[in-house]
């Protein structure tokens, strides 16, 4: 569909974006032309969010120029973005669900009579668009009343009202089930037609295959390259997105020795079955002492999912959980905590620290909750735990008294996992540990995860980076489309091996 | 193909089938309008039990009665509804309607003439609510927080310019005060006429303005609101400039009901207000309710009032009672609807 001899429709060179000390954006170039289904790709963090926040002027770039149908622009905001046909639909379905479709496809574009609002020509023009996407559903109805589906083609609906040139999708599938995916690909491919350019960012490799016309993959930042979906096979693909850093981590390797276990040992937490509908499949996992298990796979693959599962921050509707061969309910994280399985959320800020209080309350936090409110500990004792961690952790600044919000993320990581060492674990799930942390950060942790498990701490450890994965640990779980695919030797195991199985759906 | 109008010719062909199918479908009550519904048969309820129980329940003088002493609960319950409806709040239009109160007194006795002294007792609601407006948009302040603020602001500016309750009796706002259509046994006074106009362009301006669906949008989901490109900063402070308005008048229209300007009238009356709008049907989260739903609310509460003094040997602290029980009722129905709709 695509001419390749048309101008683009926007055109972005070297743009960069800084959230110091962050470069989350490193001079990318990104071009978008009329009539294509461009493929956004990358890893959670690579900067796709970025870019698209950089091209509605949600962000506003430190240097490179942005060029819609061949005129400089930064635009303001969305609004004035989608005023020069450039719209949005974002993952969450940004609409009213107390107003009907009819509205939510025309409002602030609705026709007028008299200075009032017209409503039989709202209804009339509303249902023209619905048509148009073949939608039959009355523009009169609530839009709460329908399926966040249809919620999302009315999203999709209410972005090309208007002259819209590019239309931007980011992961507008994520709640959509086949049937509904295969709609939204029918209505994507007729805007196309109609000389639509769409950029479309999904975590689906097999959705992308299935409809993209051209992919641009980015990683921690900078651009990898732009490549015609039909000639890049997915192995391939998927090493272009994770990349082949191997800079960090002689030191974490030298620690990690296999640990040989007795061919009777019980494992410390067996699940067996263990699935929740619309979050995991059932899947069966043995965590031993003195072991790192990694989880890998992609955004979305179902990694942290699985981890939520197992540390009972989620609850689980199918099969079992052991732990140290007794059958136990892991109903919430503080029945996981009393049998001594902690866990850090990959929400660092969210779910983890509270970045209004200080080092030494995040470090205390988990212990406290665990002794309860009567029985506070003792302050010289917390001193001295937090003097130790602090120490241990190599956490800067070296201040018991600093507000969390102003350390960097890696100092951030380290007092999570401080709160949650203090609590002597005999489990500890990681979620992500070393995401959004300098290099230096990052080495540390990967080395004190290996010196735990050295000490006997059984540790899941999961992360986007999968040379990471690949050695820190002893063993690797491989996910793909929510689903443990596979179980393999992390010392055996090659990167390519793993590649395989983590493209393994993915058309080719 | 991506114009906003439909292609000439097209249009009025096209859009047909998908109207005509949707009229196919079994004619469902859209249950937005299932609350309004709902206060609408309580209402009908009580208007049915009262007029077996009590003789002289159901005539025109009573329920004439019913809306010249609520005209000004009336009008505040419409500006209540914009502020709800967008998820926020105004706490201070009992305060602000007394202060309209003593400003309109305390200026005629001064002797200014009516034509002056009505757009300033009106513009001080008006002022208080923009500085609302600002103070909840731009500073993020907590509309309970803001509109408490205002509250207390307010009371106090009204004893600061009237300790003692002030009389009205310039002849010309007496004249306006006692204005009053009579049909056959219905009795139509200035203040009900004002409080049905105010309700009137309430609802056109909800359902026929882009402010108005833009209240809705906002109370739907504010961020979305603001991704879609609305002028939710515009749209927000308005609302509570219509609520302070509103209020303002209220106070006009008390002061034409007591013929007087006094510091501690409408203690508590925001929470009537609140109460009016809910039992009406909006929901405290914004997004859903309708003006109209208000004044049932209003009518409700009012009808509560005239049972108990038709009951005689009831103390008129019932009506709480029962204003509380109805919020509950209403509360609870509210949240089941929502529940459902999950």
């Amino acid at each position: 569909m695509t001419q390749q001899n048309t101008p683009p429709v926007v055109e972005m060179t070297g743009i960069s974006v800084e959230f110091p000390p962050v470069k989350a954006l490193d001079g990318v170039d990104f071009s978008l032309r009329p009539g294509e289904i461009h493929a956004l790709m990358g890893e959670n963090g690579a900067g796709k969010s970025t870019l698209i926040k950089a091209l509605t002027g949600i962000h506003s770039p430190t240097a490179g120029t942005i060029r819609v149908d061949g005129v400089e622009r930064r635009f303001s905001g969305p609004a004035d973005a989608r005023a020069h046909g450039v719209s949005t639909v974002y993952q969450e379905v940004n609409l009213c669900e107390n107003l009907t479709v009819a509205e939510n496809i025309m409002l602030g574009a609705e026709p007028r009579v008299l200075g009032g609002l017209n409503w039989r020509a709202i209804r009339r023009q509303a249902a023209t668009h619905l048509e148009r996407m073949g939608l039959d559903i009355d523009p009169g109805s609530s839009l709460g009343s329908h399926s966040l589906a249809v919620q999302q083609l009315v999203a999709i609906c209410r972005a090309t009202v208007g002259d819209c040139k590019v239309l931007i999708l980011d992961e507008p599938t994520s709640s959509l089930d086949t049937d509904e995916v295969a709609h939204l690909f029918t209505v994507m491919r007729a805007l196309r037609d109609d000389g639509v350019a769409i950029l479309f960012v999904s975590h689906f490799l097999d959705q992308v295959y299935e409809v993209s016309d051209h992919m641009t993959v980015l990683r921690n930042g900078t651009l990898v390259g732009e490549y015609v979906t039909a000639d890049l096979p997915a192995s391939e693909l998927v090493q272009h997105m994770i990349g082949r850093s191997m800079d960090v981590l002689e030191a974490a390797e030298e620690v990690l020795e296999q640990a040989e276990r007795p061919a009777d040992a019980t494992p410390l937490l067996q699940v067996v079955g263990l699935g929740r509908k619309g979050s995991v499949q059932p899947f069966d996992l043995d965590l031993y002492e003195g072991e790192v298990v990694g989880l890998a796979g992609l955004l979305g693959s179902g990694r942290t999912e699985l981890a939520r599962l197992l540390t009972g921050a989620d609850r689980a509707d199918t099969g079992e959980a052991r732990v140290a061969g007794r059958p136990t309910r892991l109903r919430n994280p503080r029945a996981a905590m009393r049998h001594r399985i902690a866990y850090t959320s990959e929400d660092r800020k969210g779910e983890g620290v509270v970045d209004g209080l200080t080092v030494r309350e995040n470090i205390v936090l988990a212990l406290q909750a665990e002794r309860g409110w009567m029985r506070p500990l003792p302050r010289k004792q917390v001193d001295e735990l937090v003097a130790k961690y602090i120490q241990q952790l190599g956490i800067r600044p070296a201040d018991p008294e600093a507000l969390l919000r102003n350390l960097s993320g890696g100092n951030q990581q380290k007092v999570l996992l401080a709160r949650w060492l203090a609590t002597a674990p005999k489990l500890l799930v990681l979620d992500e540990p070393t995401r959004g942390i300098d290099v230096g950060a990052k080495a540390e942790i990967q080395k004190l995860v290996a010196e735990l498990a050295a000490d006997g701490m059984s540790v899941v450890f999961i992360s986007a980076e999968l040379e990471e994965v690949l050695r820190i640990s002893h063993r690797i779980a491989v996910l793909r489309d929510r689903r443990k695919v596979a179980e393999i030797d992390g010392n055996r195991a090659s990167m390519d091996q793993v590649v395989e199985l983590i493209a393994g759906g993915g058309a080719a | 193909m991506t114009t906003s109008a439909p292609a000439p010719g097209a249009a009025p062909t096209e859009p047909v089938a998908p109207r005509a199918r949707a009229r196919k479908l079994p004619a469902r009550l859209d249950r937005r309008y299932l609350p309004v519904l709902g206060t609408f048969v309580v209402l009908a309820l009580m208007l049915i039990v009262g007029g077996t129980r009590y003789e002289n329940f159901l005539t025109p003088a009573v329920i004439s009665n019913l809306f010249i002493n609520n005209a000004h609960l009336i009008v505040l319950a419409v500006g209540m509804t914009f502020v709800i409806l967008t998820g926020g709040i105004d706490l201070s239009v009992g305060s602000v309607l007394a202060l309209s109160t003593v400003i309109t007194a305390a200026l005629l006795q001064a002797g200014l003439p009516v034509p002056v002294v009505l757009p300033l007792s009106v513009g001080a609601g008006t002022v208080i609510g923009l500085a609302h407006g600002v103070m909840i948009h731009y500073f993020q302040v907590q509309p309970f927080v803001a509109t408490l603020a205002g509250m207390f602001l307010a009371r106090g500016l009204c004893f600061l310019i009237a300790p003692e309750s002030i009389a009205i009796d310039d002849p010309s706002f007496v004249a306006l005060a006692s204005w009053v259509q009579i049909f056959g046994e219905w009795r139509m006074t200035s203040s009900v006429l004002i409080a049905l106009i105010v309700v009137g362009l309430g609802f056109l301006v909800l359902h026929f303005t882009r402010f108005g669906r833009t209240v809705y949008a906002i109370g739907g989901g504010e961020q979305s609101a603001l991704l879609m490109g609305l002028p939710v900063a515009r749209t927000k402070v308005l609302a509570y400039v219509v609520s302070g308005t509103c209020a303002g008048l209220g106070g006009l229209l008390f002061a034409m009901f007591s013929r007087s300007g006094y510091s501690l009238t409408g203690v508590a009356m925001e929470l009537d207000a609140i109460a009016a709008v809910v039992i009406g049907g909006t929901l405290l989260t914004g997004g859903t309710g309708f003006v109209l739903g208000s004044v049932l609310g209003v009518l409700v509460l009012g009808l509560i009032q005239t049972i108990i003094t038709f009951e005689g040997t009831l103390s008129s602290w019932w009506t709480k009672i029962v204003i509380g029980v109805l919020l509950l009722i209403f509360v609870a129905l509210q949240r089941v609807l929502s529940l459902r709709r999950t």
